[in-house]
């Protein structure tokens, strides 16, 4: 067996033992086949040597039956002949074997016997039979049915009985050493010893009247032989005749008896030729491993296995000494070093040397496992545990755990003991390896401040009161809508128009209704002249521009102005460009329309947008609806009226996008036209575009030029309002996300830094609006208050804002047709 | 001339960053082997901040490194080790191809070990820094010390691990820094205080280790990290026996010594293992064992903030106390009870313990001793109980170290219904945290949490728990209409008040004020008294509009930050509430089971 297969097997026997019983195996191998060749060798020896004494061979009779019994089975360890075996008839092997032996001293006393010359065979027949019951039962049909002839005498029944009998007298003047050829034993393969011609065909004697020779060399005749009618006589008269062979080799007549026929038929049979012979007896197993008392095998032991090799004891002696000068190591000794290697030596590693810095570069160390909660306790607080609905929550999202609130379910366990291993442990684990080595690291800034801190710090509302807080009057009266509202002059009245096309004058103190003028189409605006002397609206209804004398007032006011509009001037002092003319019509005022108070309509292209007065109150300014078709240009929106004049002119060559609405400067001579998206700022004295202001809205809605006349309030449909510092930039300043709707109205107070901006939102937002008359200081923008607008109506809340002129008052115009003051 | 143009991504991020391909290429490693160097190293992947820039233009999501990092990489003697490593395999399968077998046994048995000490050294500069990053380290050599041989894991890893974690635990004892511990139902938290670096780990509960799918963890990259945090481990072990004057490799029980490797089961490993921990180390001759720390001086720095040198100090005092503990006091803990975390919790605040001497090795005392101050027991009831000494549940040693005194141990007692464990490691500084009540009656001894009342004083405490709520909602809440309502609920309290303080006045001024009510018909006028809660609805108006007018820029942190708010704000009242429910379904119990019991009782006396 290799070594390494011993190793492969994982066999636990150490290798030494088996080593050594390997060799003691094949010792005794070798042993064993020594022995046996020293048995053959001797056997050799005494078949050739003649002059062999009986001591021979008695021993070598004995060797052969050893080997026997070594190497064969108990069964057959008797003779290797089969005819041999036919004789033992039910005793066993020992026996035969004394039996034999009785019968060769039997054999040599008749051997004595023939020497004194008596030749008798039934002499020595006697003593076989006294010997054996069986056979003597047999033997006398033997005796009679051979013939009494030549030196031939059939004393056995059996054929080799008969022939080593025959044999026996035959060689009674023989030497001795003729004789023990065949009392050698080993003469398994002859048949018949009478006849020593050899192996030749019988045939070749058939012309002779002999068959072959004996040992002496004299002839051996042939019994009679019979012809066809002594065969049929004898067959006719010889009861025995259908078991009577004849024997080839002698040509003498056989009788077989009783146990041939038996054996015939067993063999006939294919059953086990020995009747005696039991397959089934039990095993001995002669060769175990047990020691025994006494060997089985009694020849001596060599010497050599009784002492030590020499060679050895020499090896052994080389490794002992190696092993003590330490050349050598045991296996031991080498493992154990090898332990040791493999062993980790910890040492001070931050002991000496100042540490250097670490070599990788701009490391960035791994975050820490964020450290557990109360969910995660053995005992959580009972609100940390699961409810029905989120348990619902969990099982649903046990396709994607990783949504789930927490990587473990929440439990309670009633005793430490009770608590079983987490199961996603290693696997935890081993995420948190695979981030340590596999995760990108990068830093970032985490925000220490809340949220608050991004909120600009604004001084307190409370500091910058006055501004309007509640909701003072609420004026009913309009039918729909009420588009636009106008504190006049003195603060004293409220005019407001609407869809229901009718013009009403309110009393500010009392909220009451003082006048309705009925205009008969809607009034899209309606605006008070800002002079104080005079008392004069202006109200777009539809394509027509109408001034309006309500008749409020200090009387002194109203006859002037009444004066004023009575008669237009002369015509030569109207001179009008062709391109304006077109634009407008001072339309002649018929006297029902006078008594209904209207003093001057001026008829337009279009449905007039917005009007705003300057500041003066000497022009107005008119921005017409764009048209169906959309063209037209800006140009032709924007017109200026000049009331004591009574022309019109379009003071704008061109302009490019919708107007949306255009306002006079308070102070300068300039007019701001908003579009969509920009406001351009126009010198009217110069006729040239002084200024873009670049609002960033979608759509602008409307707007409102602060009273010092430096800042400017865009408000936008796309809910922003833009405040612009027109000192600083054509770009806002400012831009508030107030509200949550369209922002429709802006206005600024003409005293208080306030201002308010209302839409299609629900609220109004108060705002505080500081302008510094320091260059270097901006305007502050303080959100104030947001007041509750009106009901909604066809999504639109409040249209349009207006502050007292005077007081901290807010006037809004609502969709739900009521006007709103706020105080 | 034409100046040459340059290359694109030749600098910059583009040339800053290298993607794993790349770096595989300029290392000439196998993947296998570079991970095995970046984990040994400590190499990661970086973000990049332009990541279409940093891939030079590549799509999709790449691994990116650092080129710095990688060039770092390439000056590293162990890949040439690697490199060795791999002639050496290939040596291996060429025997076992060529059915050399012995040749075979004998390159598997020399195979050449990697020497990764000045590793170590290189990531870890100082000791200090090696403390601070000992948090993984812990947690997975104590996972693989539970480990069994694996395929992917040597054995004498796990081993190793068993040895150090010992180590390191009974350094811990010696150096009595242990500050909290968290019983988890992932397993046992610990946190301990070294050197000023808090250093936290988990111990798995027992059994931990089950066989895992391939697919969800592969061993073979947890061993690698383990061959260098046992390193790691060792060289801190040694560190800290010296600098704690104990003798390094300690004389340990029989099955930590390294040289017997057979397979020891789990049991027998774990009975060892706290055997183990109920030893006293050797120390080094000549060092005193009681070494006082100094009194903490007290500098005066630039920031001389009073208040928080008296808050340190205070928190010193506590730590000093924490550490003392157990001191004197005697242990026996029920055969029951998971021993090693009280026997280590116990040893580390200076108690002494033991156990039944016949089911575990290790015992010192007899369960019989007389002196013996607590019993832990984990079951319902025991039928022998001394009277020297209280019987205890197990939480009650964690809960006291996280309170840093010895609790009363009347919640705790064998057989009663354990109030919650909670973790110690919530942050109680930050805003927005949910305290259980528990908790809050721990910080601030006034507090009455609503399931401990008897009940009797139902009502009462009810009502104290209602201005609780109120207060908690006045913590956090900016809801409004809640404002708006407790408003008018004060404004008429406030009419109550006022004649509760006259209420509150003797009964003779009381008369007399009476009298002179009777006598004078004007009542004197009540000044008018601006709410607080008015001047706060105004005001959150006010910062409503403002919020409005947040810049652009940050408009979209704004918002997240205030989701972020409003998720948590939303949680805690869920937690809130869910206990509210709870705490109404004990009491509810609690009265049925009362009203039963007097029913019964009235049965009992007709």
């Amino acid at each position: 067996m290799p070594p390494f297969r011993k190793g492969l097997l994982k066999r636990k026997v150490d290798a030494e033992n088996l080593e050594q019983n390997e060799r003691v195996n094949t010792f005794n191998q070798a042993e064993d086949s020594e022995q046996e060749d020293l048995i053959t060798g001797e056997v050799d020896a005494a078949s050739d040597t003649t002059d062999s004494e009986h001591e021979d061979e008695t021993e070598v009779p004995s060797d052969h039956e050893r080997d026997e019994v070594l190497f064969n089975d108990s069964a057959d360890s008797t003779f290797g002949d089969d005819e041999q075996a036919d004789d033992a008839s039910g005793s066993s092997s020992d026996i035969t074997d004394s039996e034999d032996d009785g019968e060769s001293e039997e054999g040599d006393d008749s051997d004595s016997e023939a020497d004194s010359g008596a030749e008798s065979g039934p002499a020595p027949a006697s003593g076989d039979s006294g010997s054996d019951e069986d056979r003597s039962t047999a033997r006398p049909a033997g005796r009679v049915k051979i013939k009494p002839d030549a030196a031939s005498h059939h004393t056995d029944t059996s054929i080799d009985r008969l022939a080593d009998s025959v044999h026996k007298a035959s060689v009674n003047t023989q030497p001795v050493t003729q004789r023990d050829e065949y009392s050698s034993g080993d003469t398994s393969d002859e048949e018949d010893r009478r006849n020593t011609v050899g192996d030749v065909p019988l045939w070749w004697y058939r012309e002779y009247p002999h068959v072959g020779y004996d040992l002496d060399g004299r002839r051996i005749i042939k019994p009679p032989q019979r012809d066809q009618i002594d065969e049929f006589l004898k067959k006719c008269e010889d009861p025995e005749f259908w078991r009577t062979v004849r024997d080839p080799n002698t040509g003498q007549d056989v009788v077989l008896s009783a146990q041939d026929l038996e054996l015939l038929r067993r063999v006939r049979a294919g059953l086990v030729p020995d009747a005696a012979h039991d397959e089934y007896a039990p095993w001995v197993d002669w060769f175990s491993r047990d020691v025994l008392a006494t060997p089985l095998r009694a020849f001596p032991e060599h010497k050599r296995s009784f002492l030590p090799s020499r060679d050895e004891a020499r090896a052994v002696g080389r490794l002992v000494h190696a092993l003590r000068m330490g050349w050598a190591k045991t296996r031991r000794q080498l493992a154990d070093e090898r332990r040791q290697r493999r062993q980790r030596a910890f040492y001070d590693l931050w002991g000496a040397g100042a540490a250097e810095p670490r070599g990788l570069q701009r490391h960035i160390p791994a975050p820490r496992r964020p450290p557990p909660g109360h969910a995660e306790s053995y005992n959580p607080p009972p609100e940390y545990l699961l409810d029905a609905q989120e348990l619902k929550e969990w099982n649903k999202l046990s396709e994607t755990p990783w949504k789930r609130k927490y990587t473990f379910l929440p439990t309670r366990h009633a005793s430490l003991r009770a608590v079983p291993a987490y199961e996603r442990f290693t696997r935890e684990r081993f995420l948190r390896c695979l981030d340590l080595y596999l995760a990108p690291r990068a830093i970032k800034m985490r925000l220490t401040i809340g949220p608050e801190a991004l909120v600009p710090t604004l001084p307190s509302p409370r500091e910058l009161q006055p501004f309007p807080t509640f909701e003072a009057l609420c004026m009913r009266g309009h039918s729909g809508l009420v588009r636009s509202v106008d504190f006049d002059p003195s603060g004293q009245y409220i005019a407001s128009a609407g869809d229901d096309g009718s013009v009403r004058v309110w009393e500010t103190g009392s909220g009451r209704c003082v006048r309705v003028l009925a205009l008969g189409a809607s009034v899209a605006r309606v605006v008070w002249l800002p002079a104080a002397g005079l008392c004069v609206l202006a109200a777009a209804a539809g394509p027509r521009l109408l001034l309006l004398a309500p008749g409020t007032g200090p009387r002194r006011a109203v006859e002037r102005t009444d004066d004023l509009l009575a008669e237009a001037p002369p015509d030569h002092d109207v001179a009008v460009d062709a391109r304006s003319a077109g634009a407008a019509t001072w339309e002649r005022v018929a006297p029902e329309a006078w008594a209904r108070a209207t003093r001057a309509s001026i008829l337009h292209a279009r449905d007039v947008a917005h009007v705003a007065w300057h500041a003066r109150g000497d022009y107005v300014c008119a921005t017409l609806r764009p048209g169906a078709a959309g063209g037209a240009g800006g140009a032709r929106a924007v017109l200026v009226h000049q009331l004591s004049r009574r022309r019109s002119q379009l003071p704008l060559a061109r302009c490019k996008g919708l107007v949306q609405c255009a306002v006079f400067h308070p102070t300068r001579p300039q007019l701001f036209v908003a579009t969509q998206r920009v406001v351009r700022v126009y010198d009217l004295l110069k006729q040239e575009l002084v200024r873009k202001l670049l609002t960033g809205a979608q759509w602008i809605s409307n707007m409102a030029v602060h009273p010092a006349g430096d800042n400017l309030l865009v408000c936008s449909y796309d809910r922003k309002c833009i405040w612009f510092d027109l000192e600083l930039s054509s770009k806002p300043y400012q831009t508030l996300r107030l509200h949550g709707g369209a922002v429709r109205s802006v206005a600024f107070h003409r005293r208080y830094p306030l201002f308010a901006s209302a839409g299609d939102d629900d609220n109004i937002v108060v705002s505080h609006g500081m302008v510094y008359n320091d260059l270097l200081q901006n305007p502050l923008l303080v959100p104030l208050k947001q007041l509750a607008g009106g009901a909604r109506a066809a999504d639109l809340v409040v249209l349009e804002l207006r502050w007292h002129p005077a007081q901290p008052w807010l006037l809004a115009a609502c969709a739900d047709g009521t006007l709103r003051l706020y105080a | 001339m034409v100046s040459k143009k340059k290359k694109k991504y030749s600098s910059g991020e583009g040339a800053q960053f290298m993607t794993r391909k790349a770096a595989l290429k300029k290392l000439q490693l196998s993947l296998k082997d570079f991970r095995r160097i970046c984990i040994l190293k400590g190499i990661y992947p970086r973000e990049p901040r332009n990541r279409k820039r940093a891939q030079k233009g590549a799509g999709g999501i790449k691994t990116l490194y650092h080129t710095k990092d990688i060039k770092f990489l390439l000056h590293e003697p162990i890949i040439w080790k690697l490199r060795e490593l791999k002639v050496y395999q290939q040596k291996i399968r060429r025997a076992r191809a060529m059915r050399e077998y012995k040749n075979m046994k004998k390159y598997l048995r020399d195979y050449p070990e990697i020497n990764i000490d000045h590793i170590v050294k290189e990531r870890y500069p100082t000791f200090v820094d090696a403390l601070r990053d000992l948090d993984d380290c812990l947690t997975l050599c104590f996972l693989f010390s539970t480990f069994p041989s694996l395929k992917k894991v040597p054995r004498d890893q796990s081993m190793l691990c068993r040895r150090l974690t010992v180590e390191f635990m009974h350094a811990i004892i010696a150096a009595k820094a242990l500050r909290r511990v968290f019983v988890s139902v992932k397993g046992y938290y610990y946190q301990v205080e070294l050197e000023g670096q808090t250093i936290t780990w988990i111990v798995p509960h027992h059994f931990s280790f089950q066989p895992q799918n391939k697919d969800e963890v592969d061993f073979k990259i947890m061993s690698t990290f383990v061959e260098f945090y046992t390193m790691m481990l060792g060289f801190v072990n040694y560190k800290l026996y010296h600098s704690l004057n104990l003798v390094y490799p300690p004389k340990l029980t029989a099955a930590f010594s390294a040289d017997d490797k057979e397979l020891i089961d789990e049991q027998a490993y774990v009975a060892e293992r706290i055997a183990a921990m109920n030893l006293s180390l050797a120390r080094v001759p000549g060092s005193n064992e009681a070494e006082e720390l100094p009194e903490m001086d007290i500098f005066d720095t630039e920031d001389n903030d009073p208040q928080k040198m008296e808050e340190a100090k205070l928190e010193a005092e506590k730590v000093k106390k924490l550490k003392t503990m157990f001191k004197g006091l005697k242990f026996f803990i029920n055969r029951e009870v998971p021993r090693e975390p009280l026997v280590f919790i116990i040893r580390c605040f200076g108690g002494e313990v033991s156990w039944d001497k016949d089911h575990f090795v290790g015992a010192t005392f007899d369960e019989t001793d007389e002196s013996i101050a607590y019993q832990i027991v984990d079951r319902p009831s025991m039928d022998k109980q001394y009277l020297s000494r209280y019987y205890v549940q197990p939480q009650w040693v964690f809960d006291s170290v996280n309170a840093r005194t010895l609790l009363p141990i009347n919640k705790y007692l064998m057989g009663a219904v354990l109030p919650p464990h909670l973790s110690p490691f919530v942050d109680k500084t930050k805003d927005q945290v949910y305290m259980p009540p528990e908790e809050r009656a721990l910080n601030d001894p006034n507090f009455k949490p609503l399931n401990e009342e008897s009940g009797s004083d139902i009502e009462e405490a009810s009502d104290e728990d209602k201005e609780e709520e109120e207060q908690d909602s006045e913590e956090d809440g900016d809801a409004e209409a809640a404002l708006a309502k407790q408003y008018q609920q004060e404004v008429e309290e406030d009419s109550d008040s006022d004649e509760d303080q006259d209420d509150g006045l003797d009964p003779e001024k009381k008369k007399l004020a009476k009298e002179k009510k009777k006598a004078m018909a004007v009542t004197a006028g009540v000044p008018h008294k601006e709410h607080p809660y008015q001047k706060e609805i105004e005001d959150k108006q006010a910062f409503r509009l403002r919020e409005k007018l947040v810049r652009k820029k940050h408009r979209n942190l704004y918002k997240s930050m205030k989701a972020g708010q409003e998720k948590r704000k939303k949680e805690i009242w869920l937690l809130r509430k869910k206990r509210r429910l709870h705490d109404e379904k004990v009491k509810e119990e609690k009265k049925a089971e009362k009203r039963k019991q007097r029913m019964q009782a009235l049965e009992a006396s007709t």
